[in-house]
This record gives structure tokens, C-alpha cells and sequence, in this order.
């Protein structure tokens, strides 16, 4: 590969020159330390339960569907009964996530259940989130060891278990969740923010839904 | 990609007397244009934001070189690769390296107006890789060979007809007998086709909205899913961006991501949203072995600290083309080049030269309609006269049209002679168009007279009036 | 508002285009201005504010107007302008025009500082809201782009206007899209000009109005010259003719008698 050292000192040399600045900045330097919030709409400062009717509302308005569970007891029912719904195979391809080691598929033995990374035949996949973002009605998604960003991309129907407790305000709050809990600070290879299904308006101008990723979002929001 | 940004002329001719991209026109950048206001009206520190938007990029201008700095540093750490480009000829290098390196044959291309500035598709058949755009848009004018004709909405000149005779002749391992007739069908075939060649992809190329200094991840913001597949799954992800892209903070980037997507399609936020930092860790089931970024200058950096630096603050979103009358009239052909519209007039003369690019400045009305909706709150009428002003310096303005202008300057000068010329002047021309209140023909306004006509003034100056009018009191 | 002097003294700027081709615009701007009561001077140091040259790139040009202009207007307490071009020009860009210029620049700002479009000189500065004439028609206005973005002319004209007894205001859409004058753009890029004002002048006649308005003779005269040509029988006026009650002269375009002679 080449060596663009060369290239790196004559593009910074050029910009500092243009700039009259020697050598870098205090004020940048601080400002990526300190990590200062910009103005946040207010629209999801609000309390936690107006922040989880928010967060489903903004989500359907861009056609995800949104199911409400009591607990992660129900996810099994609830995940047979909306694929019987659509008429798609009882088969889903589940990440390996510890966070959904509790979900107690054995009781619904009438679904096919493997976990991995999404395969090409695999139709439908069931992740969980990091967080959802009420101001956007966006899902959060980290990858990891246990949570291929496959399964988000590749599968025609995506479904996502969301806790409530998991819900923040702004995609702000969700950095700042991010930078306490993630793994020694560090960012994951990819962060996804998932806001309704695939779709493209290419041809004509017109929205049409499933143009590579998934065709179908659909979130089951989970009483903690 | 070859301009032909100074063929404009001609080239809003041909689009004009296109009857099909005329139709097009008549319809989609309202569909821009009020989705976008719906989104903005519908947020109430929209106008705020774009304060914001502003202030923040040009704090970044100011302290380019220490966030580049510190996003390559950062880059490096979680084990990806910068690689610093002068040149479309050393960024056009720097991908084929990557690639040959690791043997590759097929590469996917997530949609990026970089790649297209540096003409990576042809550089790299030429090559003998075969590049695959897998932006819906991007691939149906890969297929038809057609330059991009919005930075958004590639593919906006084309109707569903035009597709449908592209895949019929494109995609010929499929039943010729099928139906193609609705978009729907279209989306679906085009899915089916461009899956395989995802799979089959050993790079993926994306460009980067953003990148963010604080983290060294790179930023695209899709509504397909394409963007994401290209990086995930071949083996090698490379992005290529040019350095103002760059953001400090995670912060800063969730500034900019609400004003893009609310700017350029009129969506709260688009459907992926996507933050890449490095290759795959250990551990995880998927996602590139290698992580390249390549930073592109082409002619950048040497904006800084001229009045040009504003339209550095630029994020791509489009608005300001969908707000264009001009565009509106002749579409993104015309403009010769990767960037059109009003964005396009002010940065081709840019990096293409005022040679090239001259026409493009001073095909406006300087009607303000950019400035009012861009995001980042960038002058385009202001930057486009300044390309004016050089143009004036070096001579290159059409010479009757300075000499006119210089004409009316000499005398605009000297009130007395002014008075007296003009009083002249208007009583002949009056004196013609008497009769009928108005002129078909007029010598040396052909331009004029082509289309319309040309009133005819009331044959007294209002100054001659005003002083006949003194003197009776 | 609260600084208008019992009569304010204005010096009218007339523009090039009122002094050339429609002094009646001049005219009515005059009665306007003392029927609310100023006195208006029209100083003859005035010609050109210099807009064609700056808008050409010709910045010096530009700059030697601009002081001629300053020089001019020194002493009155407002300086009115029947355009929002014009008045954009003498607002928004003399102090950025003479920055520079230690011995103009403040001269430069003082101007810009008294200087109004015509319109809402009336609405905002000396709270005009009937002008007490009349009008018999249907009127549909074209916003000009400056006087819309430089100037935030937008309400005032439309007030103003339903105070005219007689008149019908129909809302013409598309009213803030450009008419394709842009000063040499429409003679330097006459297809693209052509397509702007043709798809103006389709707008104005679904309206169903028999009269168009606007602020700024630049726009008046390429709109009226599409529509004429059009054969259509829209007759167009400067807003301050209908304003001021000021319509013996015939419509841009036209003689007396009306159509074609």
C-alpha cells in the first residue's frame, strides 16, 4: 500500500498556512474532551412514560409496527402470532445476545429457532437494542461478539426486542448511555440507528418499502 | 467523469426541449420542496439548529487540521487505515491498491458524490475490477451509463418506463416474459440482482456524510440498506471522503444528522443511520477485516481563508437544487459535472476552474431562494458573485456584455450627462413604441425579444418631469 | 416608528428603470409619500445604484455609485425607493461595498439605515394601513425575490392592497418563485429566463385576475412582456400605482384604448 505520509504533511501543512495556525488547538482539543451538547429540541425532554409513547408513536409513523409485551415470557407468542399473521414461515434466525438468553422460546416449540449471523435464506431475524430514541422513534443497535449487524440488514423482517427502561429521550442520550455502559468506552465496529423499514424513492419519486434492507420493522416493546 | 460544464448553454437547451425530463420537472422538486417545509415547520428550533449548523462548521474550518489529526489518530487505534489524498489521482490510486492487495474482483458502491468526483467506477474496470453501484438510483444509471442528475435523486430524470427497458436490458438470465410495469416489481428485481452481488463482493466502497474526530467512525445516512450491506459483508470496507466532512463530536454529528435528513428529503431522520469504526473486534460474527479511510483534498484546502471558504460548511443535502428555479428548469445535466444546482455553481469553478466552469455563477437570478433554505446558512448568491468579480478581473465576461455595462457606468457617473442621454434616448425609443405600447422586435435586444415582448417606455424621463414640474411652482 | 419627525423629510431614490420607462411610478410614489405626510425631494445627483455593475462583478463600478449615491441622499431623514432591487442594493450591500473605505464606510451604514422600498416604508415606518383609493378589479401580486428575502417585503403590499376599495386579491401561487428577470440573466440565458417567466405568467393566469402587481419594474416588464406576447389582456401596474390611486396611464404594455392598436 502506498505511503501517503508525504500527502498527510503537505494537505495539513496547506491547511495550517491557510488557517495561520501552527500547531493545532486548544479550543478543539477541549471541545473533544469535554464533548458539549448543541442545542436539543425539547420535544422528547419529557418524562420517561410521555418519552415511550413518543418513541412508539414516531416509529409507526414510519411504518414500523409496534407491539406492546408485558414481559419477555410473551415474546415467543407474540413472535409466532405476528409471522402467522403475515403468512411467513414459523422459522427466525436470533443473535446470540446474553440480553435475550431469558426469552423462553422452548415454549413455543412450532418455531424453528437458530442463532448465528443472518444467512441468505434467512426471512426473518429478532435482535435486541441498545436503546430507542423517542425524538425520532430510531432504534439503537450495537454490533458485537453476540449481535451481528447482519441479522439487521439481511433478513426480509427484522423484529427487535425493546425493553421500556431502554427508551431515552435523543439520540444525545443515547451517546451519553453509550459512553457509560459501553465497553470501556470504546465505540462497537457499528453503531445503526433504525428508523422504520428499508425503503427508496428512486423510481419516479414514489416510497416504496424493502428496497435492500428489511421490508418489515417490527418492535416488540417489553415491559420491563 | 468528463465536464462538460462549458457546453451550459447548449446543454439547457437540449434540456429544455426535453419533453420527458420537462414532465419530471414539473412535478418532483415540489415534492422536495414541501416535504422539506413540512419537516422544518414541524420542528421549532429548526431555524436555531441551522445557527447552530453554521457556527459549528466553521469552528471546524477553523481547527481542520487538529480534528483531522485527531480522527486519524483515532482511526488508527481501533485498528483501521487513513490515506491522504492531494489528488483524484492519488485517491483513484490509493482504492485500486487497497484493492488489488487483497486480490479483489468484485468491489459494491454505496452512493457517494466523491467517488463520482474522482471517477473511481471507470478507473477501476479500466483496471479490470468490475464496480457495482448498489444505491436503486446509482445502479440504473450505471446500467444506462448516464451521469448522476441530483446529489439525492440520481435517477430523478428517469421514468418507470425508462427502468423497466434498462433491467429488461441488463438482467438477461431472467424470463424475458416477465411484467416490470410498476416500481414495486422494479425495487423488487433490482433487490433480488444486487443481493448476489453483495454476497459476492470482496470491497465494499462507501462515502461518509460525516466523520466524527471524537470517535474515528465514519457516518452514512441511507434509507435502503445499501450502504450498510456494501461495508458488512466484504472483507475490505473503504470510505472515501474529502477532509471537510469532518465533525468533532457524537454531539455534533446528532446537530448535523437533524438538519440533513429534515433538509433533503423532509424525514426526521433517514431510515439507517450508520456509524463505522474500524474493522470487525474480535469475537464479532461479521462485518470487514480491514478498515480503510481515504481522505480527499482535490482542491479543498485551498479554499480555506478565501471567500469561498463558507461553501465548505456544505453537507450534501440537496435543498438548495430543489429550491432552484434554474435547476428546475434544466435538471442536473445541464450542469456538466457531479455537482449541480446552486451548490454546483459556486464549487465547479472551484475545482474544475473558472474556465470550465464560468457559465454556471452567472446562470442565476441571485434570487436567494438556496440561501434561504440551506442548512448551514452558506451565501450562494454572495459566493456566486464573487466568481463573477473574478471572472470580471480576467476579462472573461462576454464582451458586449461589459462593454454595455462599462457604457452605463460612464455616464451613471456624471448625473448631468446622464440626465441628458437618458432623456434622449427614451424619447426616440417612446416615440416608436407609441403606437403600440410595446416593441416585437428590438434591435440589439434579440435575447429579449426572442420571447417576449419589450414595453415601451412612456417618452419622458420621471427627472425631466420632475424638473418641468420645479420649474412651474 | 418611534423617531418619525412631525413631517418627515424624504429624498425619493426614483431607480433607473421608474425614471426611464415609468416616471408614473415616481409619480405615485410622490403622492403616496406626501399623503401621509412628508415632503419629498428628488435630489438629481441621483442615477444609478450601481446593482447592474455589482451583480456583474464590476466591483468598482459598483463602489463609485454607491458614494455617488451616499453623496446624494446626505440630509434627509428617510430615503424611499419604489424597488425592492434597488432598495436591497442601497440597504444590504453599500456597507458591504465600502467596508473597506475608512472615509464612506460609516456614510455608508448611516444610508442604509434611512433607506426603505416604498411599500413598507408606509407599512412599517409611518404605520400606513389605507391609502384611501380605489380599484376595480381582481389583483394578483408577484413577490419580487429581493424585496422578499433582502427586505422581508411580503405582508405590507397584501395589507395595503385589501385596504383599496374595490379590489379582489387572489393569492398567486408559486408568488415567491422567481419571474426570471435577474437583471443580464434574462439576456444572457434567454431559454431559461423564457421557461421561468412562462411558467410565472401560467401561474397568474389561473388565477383568474385582470390585473398584476408588483414592486419592481424589472419584473413588471418581463412579466408584461410574456403576457403580452401571450396575448393575454392581464394588465400590469407597479403596486404603488393602484396604491396611490394613480391609473390614468396605461398598463405596462399597453396604450390608451387599452389592447393592441
Amino acid at each position: 500500500m502506498a505511503d501517503t505520509s508525504s500527502a498527510r504533511a503537505q494537505i495539513l501543512g496547506g491547511i495550517r498556512k491557510a488557517l495561520g495556525s501552527a500547531e493545532g488547538s486548544d479550543e478543539a482539543r477541549r471541545r473533544l474532551a469535554v464533548h458539549p451538547r448543541n442545542l436539543v429540541p425539547v420535544r422528547a425532554q419529557v418524562p420517561h412514560d410521555r418519552q415511550v409513547e413518543l418513541f412508539a408513536t414516531m416509529a409507526t409513523e414510519v411504518a414500523a409496527t409496534v407491539e406492546r409485551l408485558s414481559g419477555l415470557d410473551d415474546v415467543p407468542r407474540a413472535v409466532a402470532e405476528y409471522l402467522a399473521g403475515l403468512n411467513l414461515p414459523a422459522e427466525i434466525r436470533v443473535a446470540p445476545d446474553a440480553a435475550l438468553d431469558t426469552v423462553p422460546w422452548d415454549q413455543r416449540p412450532t418455531l424453528t429457532v437458530t442463532k448465528g449471523r443472518a444467512r441468505d435464506t434467512d426471512g426473518v431475524s429478532v435482535t435486541g437494542a441498545f436503546a430507542g430514541v423517542a425524538e425520532t422513534g430510531s432504534l439503537m443497535l450495537l454490533s458485537g461478539a453476540e449481535r451481528p449487524t447482519t441479522l439487521n440488514f439481511l433478513p426480509d423482517t427484522h423484529i427487535v426486542l425493546l425493553r421500556r427502561g431502554q427508551v431515552v429521550g435523543t439520540m444525545e442520550d443515547a451517546w451519553d448511555r453509550l459512553r457509560v455502559q459501553g465497553i470501556a468506552g470504546t465505540m462497537p465496529r457499528t453503531v445503526n440507528f433504525i428508523t422504520g423499514p428499508s425503503r427508496t424513492g428512486d423510481i419516479e419519486m414514489r416510497i416504496e418499502l424493502g428496497a435492500h434492507g428489511p421490508r418489515r420493522l417490527h418492535i416488540l416493546l417489553v415491559e420491563d | 467523469m468528463q465536464p462538460t460544464t462549458h457546453a451550459f448553454p447548449e446543454n439547457a437547451r437540449k434540456a429544455l426541449s426535453d419533453e420527458r425530463l420537462q414532465k419530471v420537472l414539473a412535478i418532483a422538486p415540489a415534492g422536495f420542496v414541501n416535504r422539506r417545509k413540512q419537516a422544518a415547520d414541524r420542528l421549532p428550533e429548526f431555524e436555531a439548529l441551522r445557527d447552530q449548523g453554521r457556527d459549528l462548521k466553521n469552528h471546524v474550518l477553523a481547527n481542520l487540521d487538529t480534528y483531522l489529526e485527531a480522527f486519524e489518530a483515532k482511526v488508527t487505534e481501533q485498528g483501521g487505515h487513513v490515506h491522504w489524498c492531494r489528488t483524484d489521482q492519488e485517491a483513484r490510486d490509493a482504492i485500486l491498491g487497497i484493492c488489488r492487495k487483497v486480490g479483489a474482483k468484485t468491489v459494491t458502491k454505496g452512493k457517494s458524490m466523491i467517488s463520482e468526483e474522482i471517477g473511481i467506477n471507470d478507473y477501476l474496470e479500466a483496471n479490470g475490477l468490475t464496480p457495482i453501484e448498489t444505491d436503486l438510483g446509482e445502479y440504473i444509471i450505471q446500467l444506462r451509463h448516464e451521469p448522476p442528475s441530483h446529489i439525492i435523486a440520481p435517477a430523478f430524470h428517469l421514468s418507470k418506463k425508462d427502468v423497466e427497458g434498462t433491467f429488461r436490458q441488463a438482467h438477461t438470465d431472467l424470463p424475458p416474459d416477465r411484467v416490470l410495469d410498476d416500481p414495486k416489481v422494479l425495487i423488487a428485481e433490482a433487490r433480488q440482482v444486487l443481493r448476489r452481488k453483495f454476497q459476492q463482493a470482496d470491497v465494499g466502497i462507501t462515502g461518509a456524510n460525516l466523520m466524527v474526530a471524537e470517535t474515528g467512525s465514519t457516518v452514512i445516512v441511507t434509507n435502503e440498506g445499501n450502504g450498510d450491506l456494501t461495508q458488512i459483508l466484504p472483507r475490505v470496507h473503504v470510505v472515501i471522503a474529502s477532509i471537510e466532512k469532518i465533525v468533532p463530536t457524537l454531539e455534533d454529528a446528532a446537530l448535523v444528522l437533524r438538519l440533513l435528513a429534515r433538509s433533503a428529503t423532509g424525514q426526521e431522520a433517514s431510515a439507517y443511520t450508520t456509524f463505522s469504526t474500524g474493522p470487525r473486534r474480535p469475537g464479532d460474527l461479521d462485518g470487514p477485516e480491514e478498515f480503510h479511510v481515504v481522505l480527499l483534498d482535490n482542491g479543498r484546502s485551498a479554499l480555506l481563508g478565501t471567500e469561498f471558504q463558507e461553501v465548505l460548511r456544505c453537507i450534501r443535502c440537496g435543498a438548495c437544487m430543489n429550491h432552484c428555479p434554474v435547476y428546475g428548469s434544466v435538471g442536473g445535466h445541464a450542469y456538466g459535472w457531479v455537482y449541480p444546482g446552486p451548490i454546483g455553481s459556486v464549487v465547479q469553478p472551484a475545482l474544475l476552474g473558472v474556465k470550465e466552469a464560468g457559465h454556471l455563477p452567472n446562470a442565476s437570478t441571485f434570487c436567494g431562494r438556496c440561501e434561504a433554505v440551506c442548512p448551514m446558512r452558506i451565501p450562494l448568491p454572495k459566493m456566486m458573485r464573487h466568481w463573477r468579480e473574478k471572472e470580471f478581473e480576467q476579462g472573461l465576461q462576454p464582451a458586449n456584455m461589459r462593454k454595455g455595462l462599462a457604457l452605463w457606468g460612464w455616464f451613471a457617473r456624471r448625473p448631468a450627462l446622464y440626465h441628458a442621454a437618458t432623456r434622449m434616448a427614451i424619447r426616440a425609443l417612446g416615440a416608436l413604441g407609441r403606437g403600440k405600447g410595446r416593441f416585437a422586435k428590438l434591435p440589439l435586444a434579440q435575447g429579449w425579444t426572442r420571447y417576449r415582448d419589450m414595453p415601451a417606455p412612456e417618452g419622458k424621463t420621471f427627472q425631466q418631469m420632475w424638473a418641468e414640474k420645479k420649474g412651474k411652482r | 416608528m418611534a423617531e418619525k419627525r412631525p413631517t418627515p423629510r424624504v429624498g425619493l431614490f426614483v431607480t433607473c428603470l421608474v425614471d426611464l420607462y415609468r416616471p408614473t411610478v415616481g409619480f405615485a410614489a410622490v403622492k403616496l409619500l406626501e399623503d401621509a405626510g412628508c415632503t419629498v425631494e428628488v435630489p438629481s445627483a441621483q442615477t444609478c445604484c450601481g446593482q447592474p455593475a455589482f451583480n456583474a462583478g464590476d466591483r468598482k463600478t459598483a463602489q463609485d455609485l454607491a458614494r455617488n449615491t451616499i453623496a446624494a441622499f446626505e440630509g434627509f431623514d428617510y430615503v424611499v425607493v419604489p424597488s425592492g432591487s434597488c432598495g436591497g442594493q442601497i440597504k444590504k450591500h453599500y456597507p458591504e461595498l465600502l467596508a473597506d473605505d475608512p472615509a464612506w464606510a460609516a456614510r455608508a451604514h448611516h444610508l442604509s439605515a434611512r433607506t426603505f422600498e416604498l411599500v413598507s416604508f408606509l407599512a412599517d415606518v409611518l404605520g400606513v394601513s389605507d391609502t384611501g383609493a380605489r380599484y376595480d378589479g381582481t389583483i394578483t401580486y408577484h413577490d419580487s425575490c429581493s424585496g422578499l428575502r433582502e427586505l422581508g417585503i411580503k405582508e405590507q403590499p397584501r395589507r395595503l392592497l385589501g385596504s383599496v376599495e374595490g379590489v379582489t386579491l387572489n393569492e398567486l401561487p408559486g408568488a415567491e418563485v422567481c419571474c426570471g428577470f435577474g437583471g443580464t440573466f434574462c439576456v444572457k440565458y434567454p431559454d431559461i429566463s423564457n421557461r421561468m417567466v412562462e411558467a410565472k405568467t401560467a401561474d397568474i393566469k389561473a388565477t383568474g385576475a385582470d390585473t398584476l402587481l408588483a414592486g419592481d419594474m424589472g419584473c413588471l416588464l418581463n412579466m408584461a412582456g410574456k403576457l403580452k406576447r401571450e396575448g393575454s389582456a392581464i394588465r400590469v401596474r407597479h403596486v404603488a400605482e393602484v396604491l396611490a390611486g394613480v391609473t390614468d396611464t396605461p398598463p405596462i404594455g399597453e396604450t390608451f384604448g387599452g389592447e393592441k392598436a
